[in-house]
């Protein structure tokens, strides 16, 4: 595959991490967070964290938009696919995650809900358009990536002027959860957690541009490498950040230069603005309640909003009190600290999102990693040494 | 000619193939379900136990150890590139007696009808068995049908049976690995998933990947004939991929499995598909490969006897056993990083992120 | 996150859309987000539509990054 396979080149990433073990000072450590989960995948399912010398650690962050679904609204969803007239048209990550007393959208599935797996919104579009008896909600999630495809889909639905077409929205900011964590008292009070700087996400960054990455790096001083998502990608980011690091420097700098510039897809921002708006709050699993950090659909396009136009009693719900998935989410604990991690909570079985999404760390974990037996003890003895 | 002249010699209008459809009455063991055994499935399956037209198909018990298997074919779509729920109901179950180094000799096949059915697609279907059976040496000797209410079938669901006699000296079971025994597979991963996967509803995409769906005894014979002696355990990765197989494998015999990805041949087209989807080749459904499991002194005979078959000319040595009581299947990347390939839990979705 | 792949333009069609190649697998998707797509061009593909085009001479740029950073190494070892 072209664009794909020379950054995957397995002869050149030995070097790399030689050169990333030779620039890393002796007697620090650093610790960069990747803030999206494609880059949690991709460094699990390479064996990245192999490579790279034991004083450099890499924290997961929250940028996996399954992840940080509250339960609340995956049970939203389910109650909206229990309606006999509504056919939800979902991606397939959501499937399986937990809803609250054991649900989820494929037991519901089961139960006789009429839920069909979609690779885009365009399927959902032509399902309507197929189907005009049927009311068609699509299950919208996503970061910025996600977002200009739903939006373009609402435009089609508007110019086709499909009467049964709506969306369940839950696209959310990338740089108001970044803000989020790095405001956390864990992080801005010294001794607790430190994130050295941020590997910005790949796909994100084509849509939005490097730009709203300057923010973070002036005012907390961090400096920020957006990444493409390919191994060697990630790999020279992570050298890029160790040279900031020991320079001093809090730059944006841009390693996915072949798909993302400074300002970003304008075409794509534009779509965005004309049929979305900003939520004053909304839940993250995790992080709380984040205030300007998801989109609604703006009111001249409300008539495809599905939480206007179906609504549904809701009560709310509690994360189970053991799952440690908003501490992991901000990077604060690891998988192996949660106590429902591998007992109770497991692929088979998953408590927390953290651990249904194929990019969540306890998923990456316990699915790539767990042979490496990282226990706390371990950890402790690497940082202090 | 009087009326009793005329009754006897009923006129008996021809099952229209064309556009007819299945209806309760061909399940009813009356005359239609007649027509249709003889009109669809002994015309495709012909053989002289079929035409004996008994419940029970009668045949002289071959000496040595026998093996039995049988399976239920629910595949969806019902065609597929490279192959149906026909030939892929002939291929499973001839695979799966072959893993036990056996040779087939017999099959059943029993059809639940969803009611509607056309009967075009019934006789295609009928028609693919007889080619795959013919072509494997392998009759349908005895048979079955039933039909279901419209709704209680997705079509039709076929389930075969199959006997056949291990060779004196063979006897390979999933508890035999050994750490230090090299494990080898037979061709590329993934291409029945993904030409399966290709004509899904709202996950269509065009490729020219086929179902590798294929009956696997001619290979396993030569692999027996070479390296018998040193062979342990033979296994098809089915639903699950290599990645259920291996850790099948794993857990029966209590040790782990280290494999190399760069040896694992996947093809370019598939791979691409994987991409798209979100998918792991690793856990990608195949219907004509197989995992040897073979003493490190047979390897490379193994290997070789693969490799000179059609159906094993991309054969490689993928890995070995090793000692492991966690019994982990673990993978040196193509990066030199290490990982482990678990089961998965369910079918694998495709992904957005 | 975001799963996106470089896939190639093989025609354009109607209605923004376009078909892709993958290395021989197609599909028709949306180009609707990103302007000027010509046919041998490489877009970033996720869910359906294309987000950006690959910049081919930057795409050259990083690996020539990448060796160097690979390649200097070897380059030192060998001069010592």
């Amino acid at each position: 595959m072209k664009y794909v396979d020379e950054y995957r080149d397995g002869r050149l990433a030995g070097a790399i991490a030689e050169r990333i073990a030779a620039e890393a000072a002796r007697g620090r450590d650093y610790y960069f967070m990747e803030f999206c989960g494609g880059h949690t995948h991709a460094i699990s399912r390479y064996g990245l964290e192999d490579l790279l010398p034991a004083n450099i650690r890499m924290i997961h962050g929250p940028g996996c938009p399954v992840c940080v679904l509250p339960i609340g609204r995956i049970d939203h969803a389910i109650r909206l696919a229990e309606r006999p007239e509504i056919t939800l048209c979902t991606y397939g990550d959501l499937m399986r995650v937990p809803g609250p007393h054991g649900t989820s959208l494929l037991k519901a599935k089961a139960a006789g809900a009429d839920i069909r797996m979609v690779y885009s919104t365009l399927d959902a579009l032509r399902i309507a358009e197929a189907e005009p008896s049927r009311e068609v909600v699509f299950f919208a999630i996503g970061f910025e990536t996600t977002t200009p495809p739903t939006a373009l889909a609402i435009r089609i639905a508007d110019k086709k002027r499909l009467k049964n077409f709506s969306i369940f929205c839950n696209h959310v900011i990338t740089p108001a959860a970044i803000a989020s964590i790095l405001d956390h008292p864990d992080v801005r009070t010294l001794g607790a957690i430190r994130i050295d700087g941020f590997i910005g996400p790949a796909h994100v960054s084509t849509v939005i541009g490097t730009q709203p990455y300057k923010f973070f790096a002036e005012e907390y001083e961090k400096p920020v490498v957006v990444a493409g998502f390919e191994p060697l990608d990630v790999m020279q980011a992570i050298l890029m950040l160790v040279r900031q690091v020991n320079d001093g420097r809090h730059e944006v700098e841009n390693e996915y230069i072949r798909a993302v510039t400074e300002e970003g897809n304008l075409k794509a921002q534009s779509e965005v603005a004309e049929v979305f708006e900003l939520r004053e709050a909304f839940e993250w699993r995790g992080l709380g309640i984040v205030p300007y950090s998801a989109l609604r659909l703006r009111e001249a396009f409300a008539q495809y909003d599905a939480e206007r136009r179906f609504p549904v009693v809701t009560e709310p719900v509690r994360d189970n009190p053991a799952c440690e998935c908003g501490a992991i989410l901000r990077g604060v604990k690891r998988p192996t600290e949660c106590r429902l991690f591998g007992t109770a909570c497991t692929p088979e079985t998953p408590i927390g999102s953290c651990m249904v999404s194929a990019e969540g760390a306890c998923a990456a974990h316990w699915t790539y990693g767990r042979f490496r037996e990282d226990t706390a003890a371990s950890v402790g003895q690497r940082a202090a040494s | 000619m009087n009326v009793t002249q005329k009754i006897s010699k009923p006129y008996r209008r021809k099952l229209d193939l064309a556009n007819g459809r299945v209806d309760l009455s061909h399940g009813s063991g009356g005359r239609a379900m007649a027509q249709l055994i003889a009109d669809i499935f002994h015309n495709a399956l012909d053989n002289d136990w079929l035409r004996q037209g008994n419940d029970q198909a009668a045949f002289d018990a071959p000496s040595g150890r026998m093996v039995m298997s049988t399976d239920g074919y629910v595949v969806s779509p019902l065609f597929f590139p490279g192959g149906d729920i026909g030939s892929l109901a002939v291929h499973g179950t001839i695979n799966d007696i072959a893993m036990a180094g056996a040779r087939p000799l017999h099959l059943s096949a029993s059809f639940i009808i969803e009611e509607g059915f056309a009967l075009a697609d019934l006789d295609r279907i009928a028609q693919s068995m007889g080619k795959a059976s013919r072509e494997a040496g392998v009759p349908v000797v005895t048979g079955d049908t039933k039909v279901v209410e419209r709704g209680k079938a997705d079509g039709v669901f076929i389930t075969t049976a199959g006997v056949g006699v291990v060779p004196a000296g063979i006897e390979l079971s999933g508890d035999r690995a050994r750490p230090g025994d090299t494990v080898i597979l037979s061709g590329t991963l993934g291409d029945h998933g993904i030409a399966v996967m290709s004509k899904r509803q709202n996950l269509e995409f065009e490729t020219q990947i086929l179902s590798d769906s294929a009956a696997l005894h001619g290979l396993v014979a030569d692999i027996v004939a070479t390296a018998g002696p040193w062979l342990r355990a033979m296994r098809d990765p089915t639903r699950g991929g290599l990645a259920a197989t291996l850790n099948e494998l794993a857990y029966q015999s209590g040790v782990g499995f280290r494999i190399e990805e760069d040896a694992i041949p996947v093809k370019p087209e598939v791979a691409a598909a994987c991409e798209l989807l979100g998918l792991d080749p690793l856990y990608v459904a195949n219907e004509g490969k197989l995992i040897a499991i073979v003493a490190p002194e047979g390897g490379a005979a193994a290997l070789a006897a693969m490799k000179r078959h059609p159906l094993g000319c991309d054969a490689a040595i993928i890995g070995e056993a090793v000692a492991d009581e966690r019994r982990f299947v673990q993978m040196v990347t193509a990066f030199g990083g290490g990982r482990i390939v678990d089961w998965l839990s369910g079918e694998q979705l495709p992904r957005i992120c | 996150m975001c799963l996106a792949i470089p896939a190639r333009v093989t025609e354009l069609l109607a209605d923004g859309m376009a078909r892709i190649s993958l290395d021989g697998v197609t599909k028709v998707v949306s180009v609707a987000l990103v302007d000027d797509v010509r046919v041998g061009d490489y877009i970033v593909l996720h869910v359906g539509y294309a987000l950006a085009k690959i910049d081919e001479v930057e795409a050259e740029r990083t690996l020539a990054l990448l060796r160097e950073a690979a390649g200097s190494l070897a380059l030192a070892e060998a001069a010592s």
